[in-house]
């Protein structure tokens, strides 16, 4: 399998290459299955990879291609490097990857740029490959930097709408300042340890003494990096707008895979990250300031994916809190769980709008029950995951967090379980809404509604079985099961495990998750009593009033960075342009063009037309020459 | 330097001789009106040159000149026939050869 491992980024490249070279001469069913074939094979490649390594855990896959810059004491070599928590990666990306082309064949049938979508979708897989392969920064970068290409790419899918542009812009804008962020922790990095590659780099990290403040600093900067693309405060707004985009898009890069490279790069570096404890602390600060705010908004949004796309938001928090409270291996965990379920809601979500024939408002919802059977089964067990109900996937990987949230502090605890609920809250509500009480749509839509065909439920099945079984591998140890992600994960996390801080008590873990059950139990009464018995409808948002219209409009965050840093930009550019381009710039430019104007209209009325004279004047000049030169 | 033809007539005669070809061919073309006169004063001032190569080709006992000067002769040949070309046209245009008639290179 060595030697085959450069083929998993390059078969995605090549399915790239096939559709957008082709484009529009490639038959649509051709190249969707082909896209899909691609990254199926990634995928097999990938297994076979895990299966090796699972076996012996000093395995570790380093294959260094060529060197690839070479200047004064800078030398990288363009190497891929495999170890337990790339291999992860991989398994994630390919896996649900594939799934995710599968069903964009059914969701993007009636589409007539299907050859353009699936060529995007293979680079963007090809550069997640790529980010998570790199045996140095700089090959994370570049994947880092690609993905953020496809994701704008994508997002704009749809050009001709100029919203559509807009969110793809603001993603891409907001993704580049944390970027900068990554960059210089990238050029921190090199001028501390004066290389970039990890080996070099986590070996000479884990000598230096804690909290030295150029590690503070390198992990900070790093971590602006995954503000941005892992869309935690302040720069987390990109995401909901984000929702611009196909949804199977949504599901596989704002969901399943991009999104978490944030989280991938943490777990990547956390023998810096545990030399930084101060670090460490500010993270989790903002992962649970996240997980809360994005959480409550959530609440109260009315679209179908904005829903979905808060709660992406909130769950990342999650993972950051994680990351923050140095239990890399949850975090990882939760990637995993995470990406199975939301991958999954996502793509009902999408079925549920190519049913509705477009509608993303839930108000115009209700009692998709009976016609999409498929569809609202898994989207029960998808809400049942991300709700954190045993024994489904996200109760495991939540549990966990919740439990290193409160051996790190109770206060980070309660806050953090209080945003589970909520999470549930939201959740439940947004089931609910859709799929129970009675139809609010039009009658066309009514008529129009059908389950859809099986290229899009197979992999939300397949998904759906997935979000059941997969938090199994990671069993909290009340229930005497070995468990396996960490035992899997311990050679990348070593340093990071021999600092961490104690074990929950057994009976914590009881009471934590009959208290879970409790209020889940609750959370569905409840829920179902507004929404179904009830037959509440959220009120349009003219009429919310108090902190509830203030939810509904995401705490204003957008206008506060329109207030404070889009306006004051435009008026800038446009002061510049009035003043400096058109006042300065411009005029001088001008200038050049009416002097030479004026002077050759005056110069013009020598030329008389009288040729004896034009005769003496070429006589004349070459005289003068001639005299010059005898001078001179 | 013996039998050589500049022995009998001295290199400043040949100097003073393509001068004075070159200064009447210069005065030709800015004093004459005829057409036809300025185009043969161009070729005086041509061969005034080639005099002035083959004197010093001998003078250096350089043959390279003389095959300069059956160049410039072949190119003058060709030169010739172009401007007798356009001349034509311009007596069939204007209906005449007087260099004033040709006015209308002007602002």
């Amino acid at each position: 399998m060595n030697n085959l491992l450069w083929l998993i980024p390059v078969l995605p490249l090549l399915g790239f290459l096939i559709n957008g070279i082709g484009n529009k001469h490639i038959p649509p069913a051709a190249s969707g299955w082909l896209a899909s074939l691609t990254v199926l094979g990634s995928f097999i490649i990938s297994a076979g990879l895990f299966m090796q390594l699972l076996h012996d855990p000093a395995t570790v896959v380093q294959a260094d291609y060529f060197q690839w810059m070479n200047a004064g004491a800078f030398d990288l070599n363009f190497g891929f490097l495999v170890d337990r928590l790339s291999v992860i990666m991989l398994l994630v990306i390919t896996g649900v990857g594939f799934l995710i082309h599968v069903y964009s064949i059914g969701y993007m049938s009636h589409e007539p740029d299907y050859a353009r979508y699936f060529a995007y979708l293979n680079l963007f897989v090809f550069f997640m490959l790529v980010l998570v392969l790199g045996s140095s920064y700089v090959l994370m970068f570049v994947g880092w930097e690609g993905v953020g290409l496809c994701s704008y790419l994508l997002i704009g899918f749809w050009f001709k709408n100029q919203n559509y542009n807009d969110a793809a812009k603001k993603a891409f804008i907001m993704n580049r300042i944390g970027d900068l962020g990554f960059l210089l922790g990238m050029f921190l990095i090199f001028q501390t340890f004066g290389s970039l590659e990890y080996d070099t780099v986590f070996a000479s990290a884990s000598l230096l003494p804690f909290n030295e403040p150029v590690l503070t600093a390198i992990t900070l900067l790093l971590f602006i990096g995954a503000i941005g693309k892992s869309a935690q405060l302040p720069l987390y707004t990109w995401l909901p707008d984000a929702m611009a985009g196909p949804t199977p898009v949504s599901a596989l890069i704002h969901a399943a895979t991009m999104v978490t490279a944030g989280i991938y790069m943490v777990v990547r570096s956390n023998v810096l990250y545990v030399m930084a404890p101060f670090s460490s602390e500010i993270i989790a600060v903002v992962g649970l300031v996240t997980a809360v705010m994005a959480a409550l908004i959530g609440l109260k949004q009315t679209d179908i994916k904005k829903v979905l796309a808060y709660s992406t938001v909130s769950q990342l928090g999650f993972m950051v809190v994680a990351l923050g409270t140095g239990a890399y291996t949850t975090a990882l965990f939760h990637v995993i769980t995470h990406a199975f379920f939301k991958a999954l809601l996502f793509l009902c979500a999408g079925s549920v709008i190519h049913a509705m024939g477009g509608e993303q408002d839930v108000r115009r919802m209700g009692g998709l029950k009976k016609a999409l059977p498929v569809t609202h089964f898994t989207f029960l067990i998808g809400t049942l995951a991300i709700a954190g109900a045993p024994p489904f996937a996200g109760f495991f990987s939540k549990d966990e967090i919740l439990a290193n949230a409160y051996i790190h502090s109770p206060l980070m605890f309660a806050v953090l379980a209080i945003t589970a609920i909520i999470t549930a809250v939201y959740m439940f509500r947004l089931y609910f809404l859709t799929f129970h009480g009675t139809f609010r749509g039009t009658m066309h839509q009514k008529d129009h509604l059908h389950e859809s065909p099986a290229t899009m439920t197979v992999p939300l099945i397949i998904l759906a079985v997935l979000s059941t079984i997969g938090g199994f591998i990671g069993m909290p140890e009340i229930f005497h099961a070995p468990h396996f992600l960490n035992d899997f994960m311990r050679p990348v996390t070593a340093l990071a495990d021999a600092y961490k801080g104690g074990h929950v008590s057994h009976m914590f873990e009881y009471i934590l998750i009959g208290v879970t059950l409790v209020i889940l139990a609750a959370v569905v009464y409840l829920t179902h009593k507004k929404y179904v018995t009830d037959g509440h409808v959220p009120a349009r948002d003219s009429d919310l009033v108090g902190i509830q219209r203030v939810l509904a409009n995401k705490f204003y965050v957008d206008e506060f960075f329109n207030a404070v840093f889009t306006r004051p930009m435009d008026v800038l550019s446009r002061l510049s342009y009035k003043w400096i381009e058109l006042g300065l710039i411009d005029k001088i430019v001008n200038s050049f063009g009416t002097v030479t104007n004026g002077t050759s209209s005056m110069l013009r009325f020598s030329q008389q037309g009288n040729l004896g004279y034009y005769l003496f004047a070429m006589v004349f000049a070459i005289m003068l020459m001639l005299v010059y030169m005898l001078v001179i | 330097m013996n039998n050589s033809i500049l022995d009998i007539v001295h290199i400043n005669n040949y100097l003073y001789l393509s001068l004075i070809l070159f200064a009447i061919g210069v005065l030709g073309v800015l004093f004459r009106r005829n057409t036809i006169i300025i185009f043969m004063c161009i070729e005086l001032m041509l061969n005034a040159v080639n005099l002035l190569l083959v004197a010093f080709s001998t003078m250096h006992s350089d043959p390279g000149g003389q095959v300069m000067v059956f160049f410039i002769m072949a190119v003058a040949a060709a030169e010739v026939a172009v401007g007798l070309a356009i001349l034509v046209m311009i007596f069939r245009n204007f209906g005449g050869v007087d260099i004033n008639l040709l006015n209308r290179l002007k602002w």
